[in-house]
């Protein structure tokens, strides 16, 4: 494997003053970025992100802990000693000088020829579609556009860590969609380490190798975006990342052969009375929801059940949906129908968005998204019925918040 | 164009006409009186017509005054020098302090950091004579009345604090980002300061510049005290005017058209810097 090239170890940064910190922004972060990796630091306004790439540019003082740049501890040494590029979220483009001087800026002390940096330049104007605007100063140029010269100045130094601070903010979506391909593709030609800030996941997944997803100062997880959607580390990582994202229920575990009644479930099919089976108890509802946990192990199966409680989580795809309408309130639902969808809930809200429908439902009061790759056509206020599998479920431990099971396999 | 847009756009025109005569009539005025002698400048009624004399200005030029109670040496260029002189070097001094002390209160939090810059703006509202008489005292008592350093240093308190809020304002306009851009690419934070921020606010430390040496030029209550004939400026120098043959109004007007020229030139070049500093903010954008 490549070796690491960027390592943030237990870093750390107060503002206020260490000794009586008014706001502890980044608590403890590790990362180790490999050569030639992008990496993307995503999460909302205030999580730190940016905080952590600015101490990585030497904008902000480390409280404690160590960054080093191949093998060398940066951390005490100001930014133009790092040897890093960074494209600023504000663009911070020179005012007198041209497009084509801004970029070509940082070229003016490299040992290439003249015609080498001119190409360099021209390269890069190609790749963000700005050729047009390069006799023109930063003034008179739109706010996009100014990022995007911004981006190609952080870009032609091809420094040993590029940072990115928002690179896309300001561009028109069909414009982002086109430079993130042709972005990528530049980083990876030139083995360009990179990291990248966004709070947008499309842009992190589209972009980024591995994604750190940050809440409070805090790392929840460092993983590829396909291990972010498939096993979310906690809760907060589960019910962020996705579009739309799972959708979260306190829940209870209780075993099959307890009698139905006793809970009062309003709705719901237990599981086969005297089997070794456990069942999901939805616990924040009007009245609880009862439904058998089905398709898991039976080693699974005692473990949720001497956790008691806990919190589970569906993707919207995951939810299925019956195809036949729902049955009204209080009226019987067939035997064959109960067993495959034992749950019924109201539309709240139905979205055809040209591909697939976002469909917002009320299962007794409690919110739940599902998503269906077809044109939905019942309406607002219609009762559909549908299925939580057990095997498909994310569960996350109540105290700790971390997921304790993925679809079934439970996480050592 | 309508005969409404025609009317409204007569009207503004007179009241610019309005206002520029109120503001200029005096001045005019003076320019007339330093032409006359004291005898056409007195007489009842008023009267615009005369035969212009140039006597005053060569009794300034000259140094000499020749009144019927003799004759009386005037150290009028001497004055203006001093004038010149004690506000060049203060608004340098007060720019070589106030443009690196601006930056630091502009980008950096520190200790007591809001409380100093106030300190020093107070010096603008505190009434002169308020320091004078400890000032005074003390000037005397270490050999600095009556001297160019002391006046210079005296002037600080009229320029710096003008310098630093001015050009503090500038700065905090410019967003630290380009600063960081520029630093990120190799470079120190000297040299940022030195070619990025000063570079950038250069609009607004002329224009500050320009403000602090009027204010030194006009100052007079600090040279009265401080200073002896030979560091007067021209606002004190004037009183010399005031003789005992009477008051040469002639003089004295000669002496006001010809302090007002050095600031009135300055002004003028200075003016492009002062437009450019006004259309920063679209730069930015």
């Amino acid at each position: 494997m490549t070796d690491t090239v960027l390592q943030l170890a237990n870093v750390n940064k107060y503002f206020g003053g260490s000794k009586a910190p008014m706001l502890h922004a980044v608590r403890d972060v590790s990362l180790d970025i490999k050569s030639g990796e992008i990496i993307a630091l995503l999460g909302s306004s205030g999580c730190g992100k940016t905080t952590t790439l600015r101490m990585i540019a030497g904008f902000e003082q480390v409280s404690s802990g160590r960054i080093d740049l191949g093998g060398r501890a940066i951390h005490d040494q100001p930014p133009g000693k790092r040897g890093v590029a960074m494209a600023f979220e504000g663009y911070s483009l020179y005012p007198p000088l041209t497009v084509r001087e801004n970029i070509g800026f940082a070229l003016k002390s490299s040992r290439l020829v003249k015609s080498q940096q001119q190409q360099q330049i021209d390269d890069i104007a190609h790749l963000l579609e700005i050729q047009a605007i390069m006799g023109r100063y930063p003034s008179s140029i739109s706010a996009g556009q100014q990022q995007r010269v911004s981006l190609g100045r952080a870009l032609i130094r091809r420094a040993a860590v590029t940072l990115l601070d928002e690179p896309m903010g300001q561009l028109e979506p069909q414009l982002r969609a086109v430079l993130r391909g042709r972005l990528k593709k530049y980083l990876r030609e030139h083995g360009m380490t990179t990291v990248l800030v966004t709070h947008d996941q499309t842009e992190a997944n589209a972009l980024a190798d591995r994604i750190a997803v940050m809440e409070g100062g805090v790392i929840h997880q460092f993983a590829s975006p396909a291990e972010l959607k498939h096993r979310p580390a906690t809760r907060f990582v589960a019910g962020f990342i996705g579009e739309p994202p799972m959708t979260l229920f306190n829940a209870e575990f209780a075993p099959t052969h307890s009698a139905p009644g006793q809970f009062a479930a309003s709705q719901g099919q237990t599981g086969r009375a005297g089997g070794n089976g456990c069942d999901i108890i939805l616990t924040d509802s009007e009245k609880k929801i009862r439904f058998a946990a089905t398709g898991l192990s039976d080693a699974v199966t005692q473990r949720l059940l001497a956790l008691g409680t806990a919190t589970i989580g569906i993707r919207p795809h995951d939810v299925r949906l019956s195809q036949v309408p729902g049955p009204g309130p209080g009226s019987e639902q067939g035997e064959n129908s109960a067993a495959e969808f034992p749950l019924t809930a109201a539309i709240t809200a139905n979205q055809w968005l040209g591909d697939q429908t976002h469909l917002a439902l009320s299962l007794d009061g409690l919110p739940l998204v599902a998503v269906v790759h077809r044109p939905f056509h019942q309406a607002v206020g219609a009762r559909i019925s549908l299925s939580l599998a057990a095997d498909k479920l994310h569960i996350f431990d109540l105290a700790t918040e971390r997921a304790v099971l993925h679809h079934g396999v439970w996480v050592s | 164009m309508g005969g409404g847009a025609i009317l409204r756009y007569s009207l503004h025109r007179l009241a610019i006409l309005l206002v520029v005569v109120f503001f200029l009539f005096p001045i005019f005025w003076i320019a007339l009186m330093s032409l006359q002698t004291n005898e056409s400048i007195l007489r009842i009624p008023p009267s615009m017509v005369f035969t212009p004399i140039f006597d005053n200005y060569q009794a300034l030029i000259t140094g000499k005054l020749i009144t019927q109670a003799g004759s009386l040496d005037l150290p009028f260029m001497k004055n203006l020098f001093n004038s010149f002189f004690l506000s060049a070097a203060s608004v340098a001094v007060a720019l070589i302090l106030g443009v690196p002390a601006a930056y630091a209160f502009a980008r950096f939090k520190f200790r007591l950091g809001e409380n100093i810059a106030f300190t020093l703006l107070s010096f603008r509202f505190a009434p002169p004579l308020l320091v004078l008489l400890p000032l005074s005292l003390i000037y005397q008592t270490i050999g600095l009345d009556n001297s160019y350093v002391g006046l210079i240093w005296v002037y600080q308190l009229i320029c710096l604090p003008l310098i630093l809020w001015v050009v503090r304002s500038y700065f905090e306009d410019i967003s630290p980002e380009i600063e960081h851009a520029y630093r990120i690419a190799g470079h120190n934070w000297g040299q940022s300061f030195l070619r990025i921020a000063i570079p950038l606010a250069r609009p607004g430390i002329a224009a500050a510049g320009l403000l602090a040496f009027i204010f030194a030029w006009n100052n007079f209550v600090f040279a009265l005290i401080l200073a002896s004939a030979d560091k007067q400026p021209v606002t004190v120098g004037a009183l010399a005017f005031v003789t005992a043959s009477g008051i040469q109004y002639g003089q004295i007007a000669a002496a006001i058209i010809l302090s007002i020229l050095p600031t009135l030139l300055l002004a003028l070049y200075a003016q492009r810097y002062l437009v450019e500093g006004l259309s920063l903010g679209a730069v930015k954008g």
